[in-house]
């Protein structure tokens, strides 16, 4: 059994539910033979890769779905061996160099040449040349860009370069001056109420309300991937629908209101002692340090009153998460963002009661 | 221009099969309009002129170019190596390396160090060539300071039988023993002049309709970057197809800048003290998709002409934007960098 989002997934660009005009265009440049390297970014659950695999299969037809996993060995200059997932097809390859993090480069190096330099051996081949698919092109580090600056210029007769990232700002120039940039912007809400009625149609699972779908869409933060796996927990937990039914949330958002109230009840030096127990116990979860402290902000800022605070807030957390990012230990930085909120919290209080 | 009169000639005459014009057609532009030879080179005046009097004198000293992306420097130090060596020389006579081969320490030592030493006649056959070999660095400022410095003595050692090419984009990165060893040359984005010149000519040659203000806000959004202004133009007429003109907005489209009215948005919302208001423009920007990075620089360039805002507190907003973009580079969540970026200015605006 597959799970929704993965079940109703559209496979060809014709069926593709929201962006029409961008899918149009899409199927233009398919069909002109001449295909640029693509940059394809947005944020997530907004239905990138979804779009990446349209492109394949419209491109090369269904021979492109048909994939296979293997695991791919490289060496780097210092004798270390690299493990890599690579998914592929006779079309194309599916990588994720940031998996073998400082190391990217060599793989960067290494596999795109080797398919660069083989062409396309089968003639009824509708396309000459060969897709590479880079996920999460963002986290490459930038000798792994520089590396692929001239091999995209140099091999261009038989390799296309397809890249999906969330934001456009950590490419650097070069590459985004060699590439198509296409945007995939979020869905809006009722585009995203429009997807769910398809899909609990599609399930056959009784009528869904549509207070229920608009909540839904709200809480998922115009992530459609989150709204659809919410949708199927929802559908598990009560079936079917209610109009007022709770919303299932992740457990470890839960346990973050906890840190929440607990911060907002008492700032003292006990109560920070206590958070940060809290705070390991969600580290050791495997839960990621920047998520927690973005959902702590939020719930935070959402939970006090007055503007002043609230802007105060939002500036403090991004000065901590952008710490957090150049830091090397989280919890460090984790526990000083909620000393600092504390500490400006209770001097709010303060100035309130007088 | 007599080049491309040529080649059209030559592809036309050749008994070239089915699949190689196929071949042709798909190539890029940016690769197939690359300048073939010096003097097709558009721009930058002065470093050709002062490479075509290096070239008569058969003395080439090491060479640096520096620059910005899409200003030509791959583009001419090719065609230099085209114009001395001729098309069958230029295959042993040049070495090239770039950022996508290995280029540590290990790689100057064995492989550069042995292309420098072999010696190469005065000329082979019938064509006359100079008897030195140039090993082109392209991306030179991704190599590590070891590899750098492991050149150092290589170039003066061999400089009888090799030239040395470095390109990069930040001389900078350079190692200072290295750049006082070659003669520098600084490529300038391309003016709008030789942009329009260059962009016209293709799409004569290709057959693509445009308006007179596309092209001017495809050099807009190039900022002098010619091959990104090429790489816009080609996706455009792909999407438009052959038969309807292109016009601007198929062009911001495609470039990827962020509407105006977004822009107008997050400008508009400097002048509220709400937070609502902001948090909820800057939730959906990002959900748009939107990088922040972009929005920076478009608000950016608004600021000047900003009314509301006096100028010490353009100032004051011009310190943040910096320290945003400085949170961004260092990879910091774009979401939490613009909302405090937001809120931070609307304190000082209101």
């Amino acid at each position: 059994m597959a799970l929704w989002v993965d079940k109703h997934r559209p496979t060809n660009l014709d069926k593709l539910d929201y962006h029409t005009d961008l899918s149009a265009h899409l199927k233009k440049l398919c069909a002109s033979g001449d295909f640029p390297h693509m940059l394809v970014f947005g944020p997530p659950g907004a239905g990138k890769k979804t779009r990446v695999v349209a492109i394949l299969r419209e491109l090369f037809g269904p021979g492109a779905e048909k994939i296979k996993i293997d695991q791919r060995i490289f060496e780097t200059p210092s004798k270390r061996k690299l493990e890599l997932n690579i998914v592929s097809s006779n079309y194309h390859l599916e990588v994720n160099p940031s998996d073998v993090g400082n190391y990217d480069r060599v793989v960067i190096q290494d596999l795109l040449k080797e398919v660069a330099q083989t062409q396309q051996v089968d003639a009824s081949a509708q396309k000459r040349f060969k897709v590479v698919v880079i996920h999460e092109a963002d986290l490459l580090t930038r000798d792994a860009q520089a590396g692929l600056r001239r091999t995209m210029e140099k091999y261009m007769g038989n390799l296309r370069i397809i890249m999906c990232c969330n934001t456009t700002s950590k490419i650097i120039g070069p590459i985004q001056s060699r590439c198509l940039l296409v945007r995939v912007g979020a869905p809006t809400y009722s585009e995203m109420v429009k997807v769910m009625h398809k899909v609990v149609k599609k399930e056959h699972c009784g009528p869904l309300p549509e207070s229920l779908a608009f909540r839904l869409a709200e809480e998922s933060g115009r992530n459609l991937r989150r709204a659809l796996l919410m949708l199927e927990t929802a559908k598990v937990q009560s079936h079917p629908f209610k109009e007022d039914q709770e919303i299932p949330r992740m457990d470890w958002e839960d346990f973050i209101r906890t840190v929440r109230v607990q911060i907002l009840k008492a700032q003292t030096p006990e109560s920070l002692q206590a958070v940060r127990g809290q705070m390991y116990e969600l580290i050791n979860h495997c839960i990621e340090p920047a998520a927690i402290l973005k959902t702590l902000a939020k719930e935070l800022i959402d939970r006090v009153e007055g503007n002043e605070i609230k802007m105060r807030f939002a500036q403090e957390a991004a000065f901590y998460e952008h710490r957090l990012r150049t830091g090397q230990k989280a919890i460090f930085h984790l526990e000083a963002f909620v000393a600092k909120i504390m500490s400006v919290y209770k001097r709010h209080l303060m100035s309130m009661d007088m | 221009m007599s080049f491309f009169a040529k080649r059209q000639t030559t592809a036309g005459s050749s008994s070239a099969t089915a699949n190689a014009t196929a071949a042709a057609a798909n190539k890029p532009w940016i690769e197939k309009y690359r300048p073939k030879t010096m003097d097709d080179i558009s721009s930058q005046e002065q470093a050709v002129a002062v490479l075509k009097k290096t070239m008569e004198s058969q003395n080439l000293p090491h060479l640096l170019f520096y620059g910005p992306p899409g200003t030509g420097k791959t583009s001419t130090i090719l065609a230099l190596a085209r114009d001395i060596y001729g098309p069958e020389m230029i295959g042993s006579r040049v070495l090239e390396l770039n950022a996508s081969d290995e280029r540590g320490i290990q790689v100057i030592r064995e492989k550069v160090k042995n292309f420098a030493r072999s010696t190469v006649s005065h000329n082979i056959g019938t064509q006359s060539c100079p008897p030195y070999k140039i090993i082109i660095l392209d991306e030179a400022d991704s190599m590590t300071a070891d590899a750098q410095s492991a050149l150092r003595r290589t170039m003066e050692t061999y400089s009888k039988l090799t030239r040395f090419c470095l390109i990069c984009n930040y001389v900078t990165r350079i190692i200072e023993p290295l750049a006082s060893r070659c003669a520098k040359f600084r490529f300038r984005p391309l003016e709008e002049k030789h942009s329009r010149e260059r962009l016209e000519m293709i799409c004569r040659q290709e057959e693509v309709k445009i308006s007179p203000e596309a092209i001017l806000s495809l050099i807009r959004v190039s900022e002098g970057d010619l091959r990104k202004a090429i790489m816009y133009l080609q996706s455009a007429s792909r999407l438009i197809g052959k038969d309807t003109e292109i016009d601007e907005d198929v062009i911001a489209d495609i470039a990827g800048t962020v509407p105006e009215s977004v822009i107008d948005g997050l400008e508009g919302c400097w002048l509220s003290k709400e937070y609502k208001t902001i948090a909820t423009e800057v939730q959906n920007v990002i959900a748009d998709g939107h990088s922040a990075s972009k929005v920076l620089s478009q608000l950016h360039s608004r600021l000047l002409k900003n009314e509301h805002l006096s100028p010490l507190q353009k100032a004051k907003v011009a310190e943040i934007f910096g320290d945003m973009d400085k949170c961004l580079c260092d990879g910091a969540d774009e979401q939490l960098q613009l909302l405090s970026m937001m809120t931070r200015v609307s304190s000082i605006a209101a």
